[in-house]
């Protein structure tokens, strides 16, 4: 039994444009100490998952369809009570969020903001929230934690706040930590640090990791399995080394042809033509095809489900070019 | 001599001698003054001890004030010198802001200054407020002699009218505006944060009670009542001053509540009161402080109005705004009774309006320097 199982997610907004439907079917598992990553573009909807998997999406506008589910260590989360959510929030499910320079209450010390948690779900006593705070600042590998403790997030780097973030999150070691884009505000030499200590941290304390991100080379760095996200479905899923070197999503073989290589200054970046169409209006059919230039005239018919890429495999694609009964294409089987 | 020998001596000189003149002369003229009061008035205040209550505050204050200044002196002086720069927290920014603004710093001193004479009051007043010295030979005496201020159409003493009235008008202000803060304050934020039709719910009572002519409800209310208290007038006041408050809180939490912070909070798992009161309010306080700085001139000048009009507190009892409006009469033969409490307003209100400004400036990050 996986840890997390969200099946069917569907979680739609409603706007002044018409109903814009965010996350539309997404399944996913995430198995205990697993790393998951979900990668995609903006507004494919990979932080709207996360934020679902937590209760957090606002509402109105926001709202998660009749029919999705959201099991988490064998517990429905999807209308349970407020008080056990609040429970299960950065307790046994945590978060990290983008942005550390505003991801904290400016007006408190970081200090402060450990204990809140300590105090809150772990039932500790001031003296000892701050023995375990100072311990887990240590943790995640900040300089002098005792003086550290009762700094403001304003005198410290972007960096270290992301630090002090993961020790909040770490703090009532939870079971899942969902890190939405942890390194992308930082520098690369710092992004290359955190996400060390994640992976470190996460071996550690034996927890699954959901980690959101756009960035491929994250994802082959931290990752086990992959799921790739494209207009709120997940286009294809399996092993991170499977994905990354045999893609069979023709977005995913974009995404992996748009990244520069060091060295080849002179070639010309390869992005994927288009842009994401609206949530509001996906196109009928399969929702890449005005971008893909394998697209033929099923493709506009109807859409593709998550066919499974070789029997017997985990890996799946949502793409009639890995659907064995067809010919229609006229290069059936392996695209080149 | 060295600055600890000085400060033991006359407490704020050594800070002023270094240019920091707001604390070290604040200090200074606490010391002096309270120092002056204990010595013409021995004999009152060791009386006090046994006294009514108001007495045993103003003995009481004399002695905190004393100390106060002097034990402030003694270890700012004996602290090292870069630690008074170190702070770099939201309210030590602030405070250094503030210092740099000369007028508001007058204005602080101000208004610990009448404070401090409305709690001393029992022990300097030279006359009793209700007492009439003679109606046959003292009324409408001119300011001079044995009255500073002269007396009014009664015989009673203008200067000692003033301060017991200062008593009056700092309490009201300073009661009033606690009310109308803690419930603007939450219904704001409550209001701000969860939107929807709580929302909607408040700010349409917020609306109802603007929309509504001040003077004329207070007026309403306060004729509902026989007796006008002092906390009928406070009460009232303060009830009627919240939704200005309710308004730029909710302003400021409806921005406050989209910040990643609060996400995070939520992510956390905190219930939205603990979110509400822990980190909403907190970051929402900035312009809380400046309204009610404000509010309190504002709450000072309506229950002059009220008393005016006869609708403030019943006589005997010395409020500015009975007095001006006592001395309405005989502005002609006798212009001190309004001149001179209507002066106590003015300063009172200005030195709260200095502040209040001053602090605004102070709390508005693209203000510093």
């Amino acid at each position: 039994m996986p840890l997390l199982e969200v099946t069917d997610l569907r979680t739609y907004f409603t706007t002044d444009a018409g109903v814009a439907r965010a996350v539309d079917g997404v399944s996913l598992q995430v198995g205990t100490g697993e790393t998951l990553g979900i990668v995609g573009e903006s507004g494919c909807g990979k932080t709207v998952t996360a934020l679902s998997v937590l209760g957090l999406i606002p509402s109105p506008p926001g709202e998660i369809v009749a029919g999705s589910s959201i099991r988490f260590n064998d517990e429905e989360l999807l209308g349970v009570k407020p008080a056990r959510l609040r429970e299960i929030r950065g307790n046994a499910i945590s978060m990290i969020f983008q942005e550390p320079m505003t991801s904290l209450n400016p007006v408190l010390t970081v200090g402060h903001q450990i204990e809140e948690v300590l105090r809150l779900h772990r039932g500790l006593n001031k003296r000892d929230a701050r023995a375990t705070g100072v311990a887990l600042l240590a943790e995640v590998g900040i300089p002098e934690p005792d003086q550290r403790f009762d700094a403001y997030p304003h005198q410290m780097s972007g960096g270290m706040l992301q630090r002090v973030m993961i020790a909040i999150a770490l703090s009532c070691e939870p079971r899942l930590l969902i890190a939405d884009e942890p390194t992308t505000a930082l520098d690369v030499t710092i992004q290359a640090q955190i996400l060390d200590l994640l992976v470190s941290l996460q071996r550690k304390h034996g927890m699954a990791l959901l980690l959101i991100t756009h960035d491929l080379g994250v994802i082959a760095e931290v990752c086990d399995r992959v799921v790739v996200m494209y207009g709120g479905q997940i286009v294809e899923t399996g092993a991170t080394e499977e994905i990354l070197t045999r893609p069979e999503h023709p977005y995913t073989q974009g995404l992996l042809a748009s990244l520069p290589g060091i060295g080849d200054r002179d070639v010309r970046l390869n992005p994927i033509p288009g842009t994401v169409p609206s949530a509001v209006d996906w196109p009928d059919g399969c929702r890449f095809r005005d971008r893909c230039s394998f697209a033929w005239e099923r493709c506009a018919e109807s859409a593709p489900d998550l066919l499974p890429v070789d029997a017997g495999s985990s890996r799946s694609a949502r793409c009639w070019l890995v659907d064995p009964d067809d010919s229609s294409s006229g290069l059936a089987g392996e695209p080149t | 001599m060295t600055d600890a020998s000085l400060s033991a001596v006359l407490p704020g000189f050594p800070q002023m001698l270094k240019g920091r003149w707001g604390a070290g002369g604040m200090s200074l003229t606490v010391w002096l003054g309270l120092l002056g009061v204990l010595l013409t008035r021995w004999a009152r205040f060791g009386a006090g001890w046994g006294g009514p209550l108001d007495h045993q505050i103003a003995s009481l204050t004399v002695v905190a004030g004393l100390l106060g200044a002097w034990g402030w002196s003694m270890f700012d002086v004996s602290r090292p010198a870069e630690m008074e720069r170190s702070g770099i927290g939201q309210w030590s920014l602030t405070a250094r802001a503030f210092k740099k603004n000369r007028v508001a710093v007058i204005g602080v001193m101000v208004v610990v200054w009448i404070y401090l004479i409305a709690l001393i009051t029992p022990l300097i007043a030279p006359h009793d407020p209700a007492t009439q010295a003679s109606l046959l030979t003292a009324r409408l005496v001119a300011p001079g002699g044995e009255f500073p201020l002269g007396t009014d159409h009664l015989s009673r003493d203008v200067f000692s009218r003033i301060m017991y009235g200062a008593r009056i008008s700092l309490s009201i202000g300073f009661i009033a505006v606690g009310i109308s803060v803690t419930i603007g304050t939450l219904l704001g934020a409550v209001s701000g944060y969860l939107g929807g039709w709580v929302d909607t719910v408040v700010m349409r009572f917020v609306d109802m009670v603007i929309s509504f002519p001040r003077l004329v409800l207070l007026i309403a209310i306060v004729a509902l009542f026989e007796s006008n208290s002092i906390f009928l007038i406070m009460a009232v006041l303060g009830l009627t001053q919240w939704p200005g408050t309710a308004r730029i809180v909710r302003g400021e939490v409806l921005s406050l509540r989209e910040r990643e912070f609060i996400e995070a909070a939520r992510a956390l798992g905190f219930s939205r009161r603990r979110i509400i009161l822990r980190h909403v309010i907190p970051n929402a306080l900035a312009p809380v402080i400046v309204t009610a700085t404000l509010g309190v001139g504002n709450v000072i000048v309506l229950e002059a109005g009220l008393s005016f009009l006869g609708l403030g507190l019943q006589p005997p009892t010395p409020s500015w705004g009975s007095m001006v409006s006592d001395g309405r009469g005989y502005l002609l033969d006798a212009w001190w009774i309004s001149t001179f409490s209507g002066l106590a307003i003015v300063l009172t209100v200005v030195a709260f309006n200095l502040v209040g400004d001053g602090l605004r400036d102070a709390l508005d990050p693209r203000l510093r320097t």
